[in-house]
């Protein structure tokens, strides 16, 4: 299927994440805990992209994104773009960045860190190139693919 | 000028310049009359709290207290302290930071340190934090280096044994990177070799070498830092078999070494270091975990009366 053959029902008032990394649709509505969505949740997986090869879509009826699930998007899907809808025009349009720090969002894989033991707040410093985050407190780092499990 | 940190609790908090006040004045500390070194902490109460059993940092950070005159608080066996009856360490570190001017800890929980810093009034000083860090370990290794070759810029350092584990060795190797053309060679079994990041982290910094062989660059080097290869990291005894005998040190090693080699260790050693080498000038080991107390005594003063 061509980027331009695809067809997503369109969303009145919500939020469309475009230029989403191929595979990563799924997991973000796990993140947003959409499992069981009240309203319309439209994804497209594996779509051809011309400046990506592969891309996800996610378009979501009725949800504003939060600062924090923002963050958590940014931690699997680096440039990906979202688009803010109401009434059926994009009112806002952003790249989403990596985020420096992780604040909450991410539990340290580490079963020895205090964070895990005394159920702290989690911090990370994340790191690029490649994609790590390295806990606050016991120092160790994950890597991308552990990172991704440890969304919370 | 005094310190940047007010907690000692990673060496990688530290500055050049940090580790060089630490080591400078703990080299003032060597020399200082007693009854001066006395005056230091008078009046002052520090909390030791051992969590976790240890004897040359526990000893050695007690007795820098008692040189500086100051009194300690504290356990050495967590049976005795309230987490046995289950209060977190968060609440633990809250209630001796109200009694005591400064707190060393030790604990096997990793980032445990890092916690009490943060809900701490007082200072901390991590002795110790499970695999993670035990930044006053590499501050003496350094001060060590430094006593005894008068510089740590173009030093050629051994790090041998178990690599993948070792938290004085990997810690070490974060601290040379402060210095000028230092020399590293990593030297252990494939199984316990230096993890790739800290290689890739330093290799900008250190020249750094790998090898399984001890004697290929033994001749080189000025110093020797052997680390114990503990049989409970291994899933396979057959390897451990394979491997225990392999980087035992004994006297024949200085047939091929220069001059001026020296071996150090974090002690405890069990049979990687043979006694026969004791006696003799390479064997720096025992005088680095004298250099303990300089070190600490230095690590208190400089906190002395920080404002967190």
């Amino acid at each position: 299927m061509k980027e331009s053959d695809i067809r997503l029902v369109p969303i009145k008032n919500g939020t469309a994440l475009d230029h989403l990394p191929a595979g990563t649709a799924l997991k973000i509505l796990e993140i947003l805990q959409l499992s069981k969505p009240e309203k319309a949740v439209t994804l497209a997986i594996n779509t051809e992209s011309k400046s990506m090869g592969k891309k996800d879509l996610v378009f979501i009826e009725g949800k504003e994104l939060t600062k924090s699930e923002i963050e958590k998007i940014g931690l699997l899907a680096k440039g990906a773009t979202i688009n803010v809808i109401k009434g059926s025009e994009v009112k806002s349009k952003a790249k989403i960045e990596l985020p420096e720090k992780a604040v909450g969002i991410i539990r340290c894989l580490n079963p020895k860190c205090i964070s895990s033991i005394e159920n702290l707040e989690t911090k990370f410093s994340i790191l690029q190139g490649p994609l790590r985050a390295k806990c606050f407190y016991c120092e160790k780092t994950m890597h991308e693919k552990e990172i991704a499990n440890a969304i919370r | 000028m005094g310190l940047s940190l007010t907690d000692i609790i990673s060496i990688c908090d530290f500055s050049k310049k940090d580790i060089e006040l630490v080591l400078e004045t703990a080299s003032q500390m060597d020399s200082l009359p007693k009854e001066k070194k006395a005056r230091i902490l008078e009046n002052r109460v520090i909390a030791s709290l051992f969590f976790e059993p240890s004897t040359r940092t526990r000893l050695s950070f007690e007795t820098a207290i008692q040189n500086l005159g100051g009194r300690v608080v504290g356990f050495s066996d967590p049976a005795v302290s309230s987490t046995s009856k289950g209060e977190t360490l968060s609440d633990s570190i809250r209630m001796v930071s109200g009694y005591a001017d400064m707190i060393i800890m030790r604990h096997s929980i990793e980032g445990a340190a890092r916690r009490a810093a943060e809900v701490s009034k007082k200072p901390i000083i991590n002795g110790g934090d499970g695999a993670n860090q035990h930044p006053t370990q590499t501050l003496l290794d350094l001060y060590t280096i430094k006593k005894e070759f008068k510089k740590i810029d173009g030093i050629k350092i051994g790090l041998l044994g178990d690599l993948k584990y070792g938290r004085t060795v990997h810690s070490l190797m974060y601290a040379l990177a402060h210095y000028k053309n230092v020399e590293v060679f990593c030297i252990a079994p494939e199984s316990l070799k230096m993890p790739e990041e800290i290689i890739k982290d330093n290799s900008g910094q250190l020249e750094i070498k790998e090898t399984k062989n001890l004697h290929e660059f033994l001749p080189e080097l000025d110093v020797l830092y052997a680390t114990r290869i503990q049989k409970e990291r291994f899933a396979d005894e057959f390897e451990y078999a394979q491997i225990k005998n392999v980087f035992i040190l004994g006297r024949e090693i200085l047939e091929k070494t220069k001059e001026q080699f020296r071996i150090m260790h974090p002690l405890p050693r069990v049979n990687e270091i043979k006694q026969e080498l004791d006696s003799t000038p390479a064997a720096l080991y025992f005088e680095q975990a004298k250099n303990g107390v300089p070190v600490r005594e230095a690590i208190l003063s400089l906190l002395k009366g920080v404002e967190k």
